[in-house]
């Protein structure tokens, strides 16, 4: 034990697992924006949006996200040298990694957080679309006051399937170097074979801890903020 | 998307139709205007990505037959070979699940709640370095760590499949079953299994998708797939982005392939009236909605 406790302060875990966190927050938030813009564009009157929507959902949920974190770190920070750090700064590669992995995370998810809203748009009854465009309203107040507040509360299920999906999903950023938790659970089972099993368990737990809350926290509120009809 | 069921707008009249088309065109410039923006990036002339040599390499044949197919080929091998293992694995974790011996459901509900909150790669690189230190595999050890890896991952995937494809069928088909004096397990196998899974077979084909994107995570363990095929490809030319946009294309033309066949069979299902529980719920593809969405 006394040696999983040294590798724990040498491999700055800790740090790692905050990594991972940070990775999910603002993968979240990036994924959240970019799916809700994507879902609106995919139930729009004009069919130029409606066919990007759907472009973008059928092209991003079917490529690896391997791929498209590569694509970002490689493709365009490294050969087209797009940079989003302060060149100056230090750090600015792990900086550069950093923000280039939040932003792959939040480009793939948000092709599932567009499906998802779009399943919850669907959970709307016609009648509320109806009575909406009958007191007056035009697509826009009727999307934004009526329709998405609602599709949102139905949606709350598979858009925490996603972002349990999403904390799962940052571990591919570690491809990139970003050290969250199992690019060093790779260093210390390199440089400790003997203690594999507990690293991995220690590893594993560490996922278990995040996303069984999230999964509960998420069914919870989906039995309580669904719409009662 | 093409006829749009949602009453989020009227048909719209001469003067909405003038304002959509102007969105339309301005959506369309801007559109442009960002693509043209990635086509001045692509094409800097310090690192210019558009130029002949950087795209001729693919009307080679030993471009193909020597990076992208071979790679290709075991991206398809590891994809087929974890989803049948994870198949059989996922069936007897299911059923196992729905048992009426406590401690067999109860051990198999640990087993999948917690590999599917462990990460694919988390799996991976254990399985890999599993397969280095306690099996000494000489050199299959990347392979090994990719299919078990995505096999148990995917097999509690199925299991929650199976489990729910079974939870939603009609409590008289189970009870019919006893009724004409089968046991318990006669009526899972011969019953509410095949029911099961016939309900449930679009989010299986969907469920192959997932496999198939997941095996480009071998890339980190150094097993030789198409992403490994084309990066080696790659460092040869110092074409990575036209490679890398090639293998998305590969990627993407199959699992739309997949996607579209996971859609005609849950139609074709729907219109046998078999898709499960409630057919007569508004939303078509309620049944599959949430796994479809789990997995990713």
């Amino acid at each position: 034990m006394g040696d999983l406790a040294e590798l724990i302060s040498r491999y700055h875990v800790v740090l790692a697992f905050w990594m991972t966190i940070k990775l999910t927050v603002f993968g979240g938030l990036g994924a959240l924006i970019i799916g809700t813009l994507i879902a609106i564009f995919r139930v729009s009157p004009i069919n130029v949006l409606r066919w990007f929507g759907a472009g973008y959902v059928n092209i991003i949920r079917n490529t690896p996200l391997t791929l498209i974190v590569f694509f970002f770190a490689f493709g365009v920070l490294n050969t087209l040298s797009v940079s989003l750090a302060d060149p100056n700064s230090p750090n600015s590669i792990a900086e550069n990694n950093f923000r280039w992995g939040v932003v792959a995370l939040s480009v793939y998810h948000a092709s599932f957080v567009a499906e998802a809203l779009r399943s919850g748009v669907n959970t709307v009854p016609q009648g509320q679309a109806e009575a909406a465009r009958a007191i007056g309203l035009s697509f826009f107040p009727s999307l934004t006051q009526i329709i998405l507040p609602q599709a949102f509360r139905g949606a709350i299920a598979p858009l925490g399937n996603t972002l349990v999906a999403l904390t799962k999903n940052t571990t591919v950023v570690s491809t990139i170097g970003v050290a969250e938790i199992s690019y060093q659970m790779k260093n210390m089972i390199e440089f400790s074979p003997q203690l594999l099993y507990a690293i991995f368990l220690l590893v594993a737990v560490c996922f278990v801890v995040l996303t069984l809350p999230v999964g509960a926290l998420f069914t919870y509120l989906s039995r309580r903020l669904a719409v009662q009809r | 998307m093409s006829t749009p069921t949602t009453v989020l707008f009227d048909a719209p009249g001469p003067k909405a139709r003038v304002r959509h088309l102007i969105i339309a065109i301005a959506g369309l410039v801007l559109l442009l205007l960002l693509l043209g923006l990635v086509v001045r990036g692509l094409a800097n002339p310090r690192n210019n990505q558009l130029t002949a040599e950087k795209w001729t390499p693919f009307l080679q044949g030993s471009t193909w037959l020597d990076y992208l197919l071979p790679g290709l080929l075991s991206t398809l091998k590891a994809a087929g070979l974890a989803i049948v293992l994870s198949l059989v694995l996922g069936i007897l974790l299911g059923i196992g699940r729905l048992s009426t011996i406590r401690v067999v459901s109860v051990a198999c509900g640990i087993f999948v709640e917690f590999f599917r909150s462990v990460p694919v790669l988390v799996m991976m690189l254990f399985a890999y370095y599993f397969a280095l230190y306690v099996l000494h595999l000489a050199g299959n050890q990347p392979f090994f760590g990719v299919v078990v890896g995505l096999v148990f991952y995917n097999a509690s995937v199925i299991a929650e499949l199976i489990r729910s494809g079974v939870g939603s069928l009609p409590r008289g088909q189970r009870e019919a079953g006893l009724a004409i004096g089968l046991t318990e397990s006669q009526a899972m196998w011969s019953i509410l299994l095949p029911q099961a899974i016939t309900a449930m077979l679009p989010s299986l084909i969907s469920q192959l998708v997932v496999v198939l994107k997941d095996t480009a995570l071998g890339y980190i363990i150094g097993y030789y797939d198409l992403v490994r095929g084309g990066q080696t490809f790659s460092t040869n030319f110092g074409n990575l982005i036209p490679t890398m946009l090639v293998m998305a294309a590969m990627y993407i033309v199959i699992n739309y392939t997949l996607t579209r066949i996971a859609h005609a069979v849950e139609r074709s299902l729907q219109r046998r009236g078999r898709a499960g529980g409630e057919p007569d719920e508004s939303l078509p593809g309620e049944l599959t909605q949430p796994p479809v969405v789990t997995q990713l």
